[in-house]
């Protein structure tokens, strides 16, 4: 490894660093305003200058390759002067408007001109004004403000892979754009907010609400998908003011999806903040005692195979293992956690996880997506399938609905035949797989929420057997999950018990008048018509469609308002924190359930988050390690039934329209609304 | 005085046939294949002896550059890409080998392609040079209808194809990494180097660039020799050279002359003097609107070479020679290229962005003297710290004739500050 | 430069005709499979011969063609000045204004503009002309010049410009090049050099 000298400490550095990295792992502070670790080097802001010895003249440190013996120096004279000029050429073009300037307090210019920057102005000539731009309904721009750094570009075309950004003109005139002003269609393009080192980007639903000193910080987890991306919830008071994204390079890097970033307006509308009871067809607000006590007298009146529980896709571990707990003491075994009637959870563990891990796509070097699109079922995973495909050498087959996914795919073909040519290896694309060193499947819902799913996951883990997808020191069986609570509902055995009833078989109960109690925790992804005559408890947090059927409401928390435990899509455990209150009388879930066991008289045996926690470890023990990964082992795939012809469908079609909460939000709405008015994307490497 | 027998152009302009027929009679394509078959080594090793040094305005050794390509290729083709973008203010000679002596150009790029390796070449030309560009085409059909490019071509037993390529109006396309971003259809922005193109250029594959007037000379000078070559000039400063005369001279020109020659002997042979006489000369800039010009008292006896040139604080360039003579405003003749550089700045690095705008606008109101003595220096310091602090050449450019004004010029910079402050109308001619 | 903006008033669509589109073929074959983006400028180049500028419509035809992202043909599109973003007029005039035709009377012939054509960047009422001010040329020891179209007219002065505008506008045949004794770049009057008979080099 070559070693460097910076400012006289010797370093010794991996030998693709950057004079940039050399400098750091030396303890030297480098200003940089163009350069991002995850992004092209642009080299363009010339704010990273520094002396090299032998080097005619100041080099960017960002581009610089080390070599070994190099000797830099970050604190002279003329480093200080080069840092100083470039700062005052930034700022002679940039408004003095930083008062009314929404990235006031965190903004990189503002920081480093105090850092680097000199006091005075020498520029007497007058300021460029730039036309500002409409990137749509979640950027707001100020594009006088812009000092070119292309940050944003890079991240659109690179990262998002739909390149809809540019510079266009040149010189001073120079103008970051859309094409035409036409809005923004990536799923990410919110990122961009972050990567903006000025206030040249914002947030748009943020705008002019908050300074970030006044906001409260609360590191926690996302539920708008299975990824389980790591977040931070700005709040003030009562109110979430903001989502950002926390570093997490096993998960989700640094990007989180526009629903993740957006969502929280949702939060604030159409809100269950009181209990509700029906009374002569309406519904009216209660007590917490007479919601409690109306679900006690039809408890008392129903036998337990007439009571049915279903889960929801948002729902925390530890309300789930409320829900179920008081259900099995009550001698139900109609319970389902698979809203959307995914055939999994019953074999083993490794049946229904992301196996690999999600930073493992960056090993894999061919890839077989059945049955999902990854970039709406989960963008920020798609963004990393995107990263390995720029890397090259990682083909990528795609069996179900052919989508633009942002980077080039071989569209193998819709549904089993499909499928079966794979494996029968007569498809061309089974040699691709073949000939890989670790060959990935990601398996969507789209190909387990279907009749036969049991069957096409059994034929496909027997594969992914045979073709080298699973086997020592590599399992490339990865299932993606598109619901937050799945795979924690899976784990803890949120499903049917004995001669008990799955989701489908209560909705087909409830609607023939088999079933006369149903309990919804969460769960609005159902269709409630189908719920016949019976007595509906709803436990959520938003006016959606549980709590329109519903005959008692219990206004929950939504999973910003308690701690709660998360397992993602890898089955990777998280505990997500309480950032704010939930509304009025509305209280965390798992205290709900316990206190409305004590109605029923089937105390739960636990008064504490944590006793209940304890429970659960016992009952569960994986779910006691946080945040790391479990390997877990696959199941033979003993393939049962046959596999239908029809193709697949996939799980999400509406990507800002997923949950309750999305579909509170109006900005989620103003997103769906341009999504479906618009094509989607063209990215230029469709197909 | 360089004889016309030493003069490789012989055809600058076009008084003699353009036709591939004529170029051979000239001597153009004769026995390329003779010095295709002493190979790779003995061609770059000629170049090299020769002491040629590139002829677009860096000055770097012509066959040095050609030794930096890969021996062998390790599976990505090579590529000759020739640099026709000629747009240096005061440089109009590549143009004159487009339209009157191609076939020197295109004999070059194959014996080029040969010796590193390339069987493609492009050319590169300006957009406005819409002419010449038809010009370089119709010649290019005739050497393929001849054989001499394509397969096996000219019977050497190499492959060469050469294509031509146009830009569309940007002077930074000339800087040899913007060039290859705009031959692959981007935005011409330079490049970061390392990598070189010679490692990774076009399409990422090993590349040289040259131009024009370096690869259009290379036949002449493998056939006649390296030795004839560099005993023309002076050491490190070897060979002839196309000049490119504008401004107020009786007759601008381009002409073909020993490197070396003193500017006076240039002005005075070619040109038919200085409007007005040498005593009216005010300024010279000796090597495109790039390099700081040169007041009067260093013209009177400089030579017309890179060294030289260089010793008195300015630079042989391109060899365009601009003349300004007495009745010149000087601090408009530079503003006019402070808008130039304005204009042509491609807008990546900050100090280049901001700092040619600034600087324009600067120059303007000196023109008009409304500033304060002051400003003068506040001047001099945005200049330096543009130069050196950018990814290309351009900022370097843009700050050099500012420094070369205020340099030689600063007095009558203050006279038209004070003029103006006193009310003093102050006579600004064109002319 | 100043900001390029892609005119206000766009046709509903763009074609490349017939002939245009086997020429936009054989350029794209120029370059490496799947490079054939490098063929973006003289496509945009063609489709302003064939239109006179270019337009949003053509933009997105040429950027399907290529296979690229339209924002990219934007951005192309915008940074290289020769791209005329608005309709010109029949015979366009791009005036060097860069110092060495400044130098030698560029001025004047930006006040036979004025005059004869009108304010730059409009095109004059009989749509025959309109001019613009541009940076060099290359042409400068035949100063000062301008180009009309694909044709420099060079060591112009302001009478024999002042002629070569009205005779355009009139549809009188006018002679491109140098508009003095001169074929090309040679000295005015007698040569400097090249007074031999020309030979086969070498062959003294």
């Amino acid at each position: 490894m070559p070693k460097v000298t910076v400012d006289g400490i010797e370093v010794e550095v991996d030998a693709s660093a950057t004079v940039l990295q050399a400098c750091e792992q030396a303890g030297a502070e480098i200003p940089r305003f163009c350069y991002h670790e995850r992004l092209s080097i642009a080299g363009n802001c010339r704010m990273c200058l520094v002396e090299v010895e032998r080097a005619p003249k100041p080099v960017a440190s960002c581009a610089q390759p080390v070599n070994d013996g190099m000797v830099v120096h970050t604190k002279t004279e003329a480093v200080k002067r080069a840092r100083e000029g470039v700062m005052e050429f930034l700022l002679i073009n940039h408004p003095l408007d930083c008062p009314i300037c929404d990235q006031g307090g965190e903004c990189d210019l503002q920081d480093q001109a105090m850092g680097y920057g000199i006091d005075s102005n020498r520029y007497g000539e007058n300021k460029r004004a730039v036309e500002d731009k409409d990137m749509g309904p979640l950027i707001s721009t100020t594009m006088t403000r812009c000092i070119h750094c292309t940050r944003c570009v890079r991240f659109i075309t690179e990262v998002s892979g739909v390149p809809e950004l540019g510079a266009t003109g040149r010189g001073e005139d120079m103008e970051i754009t859309t094409y035409l002003e036409k809005a923004l269609s990536s799923e990410l393009q919110g990122n961009v907010i972050d990567l903006c080192p000025v206030g040249a980007l914002t947030s748009k639903p943020y705008a002019f609400t908050a300074r970030p000193w006044e906001l409260k910080k609360t590191e926690t987890i996302d539920v708008m998908d299975a990824m389980g991306s790591n977040i931070r919830v700005d709040s003030r008071g009562r109110e979430v003011m903001r989502v950002m994204p926390r570093v997490n390079e096993a998960i989700n890097e640094e990007w989180i999806s526009d629903k993740t970033r957006f969502i929280w307006d949702g939060l604030k509308t159409q809100r269950l903040d009181r209990p509700y009871v029906r009374e002569d067809g309406k519904l009216r607000v209660a007590t917490w005692d007479e919601a409690f006590e109306k679900i006690a007298e039809k408890v008392a009146s129903t036998t337990p195979d007439k009571m049915a529980a279903i889960a929801g896709d948002l729902a925390d571990v530890e309300s789930m293992k409320a829900l179920k707990d008081l259900m099995v003491s009550l001698g139900v075994t109609n319970l389902d956690c698979r809203q959307d009637g995914a055939k999994i959870g019953t074999a083993g563990r490794g049946s229904y996880i992301f196996n690999s891990g999600i930073e493992a796509i960056e090993e894999a070097d061919a890839l077989l997506v059945i049955g999902s699109n990854p970039r709406l079922e989960a963008p920020v995973l798609n963004a990393r399938i995107r990263k390995q495909w720029t890397k090259g050498g990682f083909p990528i087959g795609v069996i179900g609905e052919d989508a633009d996914l942002t980077y080039p795919t071989d569209y193998l073909g819709a549904g089993t035949d499909t499928l079966k040519q794979i494996i029968d290896g007569s498809h061309p694309f089974a040699r691709v797989m073949d000939v890989a060193e670790n060959p990935m499947i990601i398996m969507g819902q789209g190909a387990l929420t279907r009749e036969d799913g049991e069957a096409v996951l059994s034929a496909t883990i027997a594969y992914a057997k045979s073709a080298g997808v699973i086997k020592d020191g590599w399992n490339g069986f990865n299932v993606l999950h598109t619901a937050a609570a799945r795979v924690g509902g899976l784990d803890l055995g949120f499903l049917p018990g004995e001669e008990g009833r799955d989701t489908q078989g209560i909705l087909d109960g409830a609607s023939a008048g088999a079933l006369d109690l149903v309990f919804l925790l969460g769960a609005d992804e159902i269709e409630t018509k189908y719920l016949g005559n019976a007595f509906v408890v709803y436990q959520g947090t938003h006016g959606d469609a549980g709590a329109h059927r519903a005959d008692v409401i219990l206004p929950g928390a939504a999973y910003t308002e308690k701690s709660g435990l998360y397992v993602n899509t890898e089955g990777r455990v998280q505990m997500a924190k309480r950032a704010a209150f939930p509304p009025g009388d509305a209280r965390e879930d798992w205290a709900i359930l316990r206190a409305l066991s004590a109605t029923l008289g089937k105390v739960l045996p636990y008064d504490s988050l944590r006793d209940l926690r304890a429970a659960l470890y016992e009952e569960v023990p994986h779910l006691a390690t946080l945040d790391e990964l479990t390997s877990a082992d696959v199941p033979e795939g003993a393939a049962t039934g046959t596999m239908a012809a029809t193709p697949f469908s996939n799980a999400i079609k509406d990507f800002y329209m997923t949950n309750p909460i999305a579909r509170a939000s109006k900005v989620m709405a103003d997103c769906a609304a341009l999504a479906n008015d618009t094509d989607k994307g063209a990215t230029g490497t469709h197909g | 005085m360089l004889q016309d027998k030493d003069r490789i152009f012989t055809n600058l302009y076009g008084l003699d046939g353009c036709t591939l027929a004529d170029a051979q009679r000239r001597g153009d394509w004769s026995g390329t294949k003779d010095l295709i078959a002493k190979g790779k080594d003995w061609i770059i090793d000629e170049m090299k002896a020769s002491g040629l040094r590139g002829r677009g305005g860096a000055g770097f050794p012509t066959g040095l550059k050609w030794s930096f390509m890969p021996k062998e290729s390790d599976g990505r083709p090579h590529y000759l890409v020739v640099n026709a973008d000629e747009s240096e203010p005061g440089t109009c000679k590549d143009r004159e080998i487009m339209r009157h002596d191609p076939q020197k150009l295109i004999e070059g790029c194959l014996v080029a392609g040969f010796a590193m390796g390339a069987n493609a070449g492009y050319i590169y030309v300006r957009g406005e040079f819409i002419r010449e560009r038809e010009a370089l085409q119709v010649a290019i059909d005739e050497a393929y209808a001849a054989g001499l490019l394509g397969k096996n071509a000219a019977d050497s037993g190499w492959d060469f194809e050469l294509y031509v390529h146009h830009g569309a109006g940007a002077y930074i396309c000339g800087e040899e990494t913007a060039l290859l971003e705009s031959l692959e259809g981007k935005k011409g922005m330079p490049r970061l180097k390392p990598p070189f193109p010679a490692n990774a250029g076009l399409y990422g594959a090993p590349t040289t660039v040259n131009n024009v007037e370096s690869i259009a000379v290379a036949p002449t000078i493998l056939r006649r020799g390296a030795s004839w070559f560099s005993g023309l000039g002076r050491p490190n400063n070897a060979g002839t050279k196309l000049f490119s005369i504008s401004g107020h001279v009786n007759n601008p020109c381009n002409v073909e002359e020993e490197m070396g020659i003193p500017l006076r002997e240039l002005i005075d042979k070619h040109c038919g003097g200085v409007r007005g006489g040498w005593d009216n000369l005010l300024a010279v800039i000796p090597g495109g609107s790039s390099v700081p010009l040169m007041p009067k008292s260093v013209c009177d006896d400089i030579l017309m070479d890179f060294d030289s040139l260089k010793e008195v604080g300015s630079g042989l360039g391109t060899a365009a020679v601009i003349v300004m003579d007495k009745s010149t405003d000087i601090i408009k003749a530079i503003a006019r290229l402070s808008a130039f550089y304005k204009h042509e700045s491609c807008g990546q690095c900050t100090p280049c962005r901001e700092g040619t705008g600034w600087m324009w606008r600067v120059m303007e109101r000196l023109a008009k003297g409304e500033a304060e003595v002051e400003e003068i220096d506040m001047l001099l310091d945005v200049t330096k710290r543009i130069e050196g602090h950018t990814i290309c050449a351009l900022g370097d450019a843009a700050a050099w004739p500012v420094q070369g004004l205020i340099k030689h010029f600063r007095p009558v910079i203050e006279e038209r500050i004070a003029a103006q402050k006193a009310g003093r109308l102050v006579q600004v001619a064109a002319e | 430069m100043s900001v390029r903006r892609l005119d206000a008033n766009q046709p509903d669509s763009f074609e490349f005709t017939p002939e245009n589109i086997e020429w936009s073929k054989k350029q794209m074959e120029k370059y490496p499979e799947g490079r054939q983006a490098s063929a973006v400028i003289p496509m945009l180049w063609q489709a302003q011969k064939q239109e006179g500028w270019v337009s949003e419509p053509a933009i997105e035809v040429i950027a399907d063609m290529l296979g690229m992202a339209k924002i990219r043909v934007l951005e192309v599109a915008t940074f290289y000045t020769m791209f005329n973003l608005s309709p010109v007029g029949k015979h366009f005039v791009q005036l060097c204004g860069t110092t060495p035709c400044w130098l030698r009377g560029a001025d004047d012939l930006k006040d036979v503009c004025r005059k004869h054509i009108g304010d730059p960047n409009t095109v004059s009422d009989d749509g025959q002309l309109s001019w613009m001010e541009v940076e060099c040329l290359g042409a400068c020891s035949n100063a000062p010049m301008v180009q009309i179209n694909d044709d420099y007219y060079e060591d112009l002065t302001a009478e024999n410009f002042a002629q070569i505008l009205e005779d355009l506008r009139a549809g009188r045949e006018v002679k491109p090049g140098p508009q003095t004794d001169r074929k090309g770049s040679e000295p005015l009057g007698t040569l400097t050099s090249l007074t031999t008979p020309i030979t086969a080099e070498g062959a003294e």
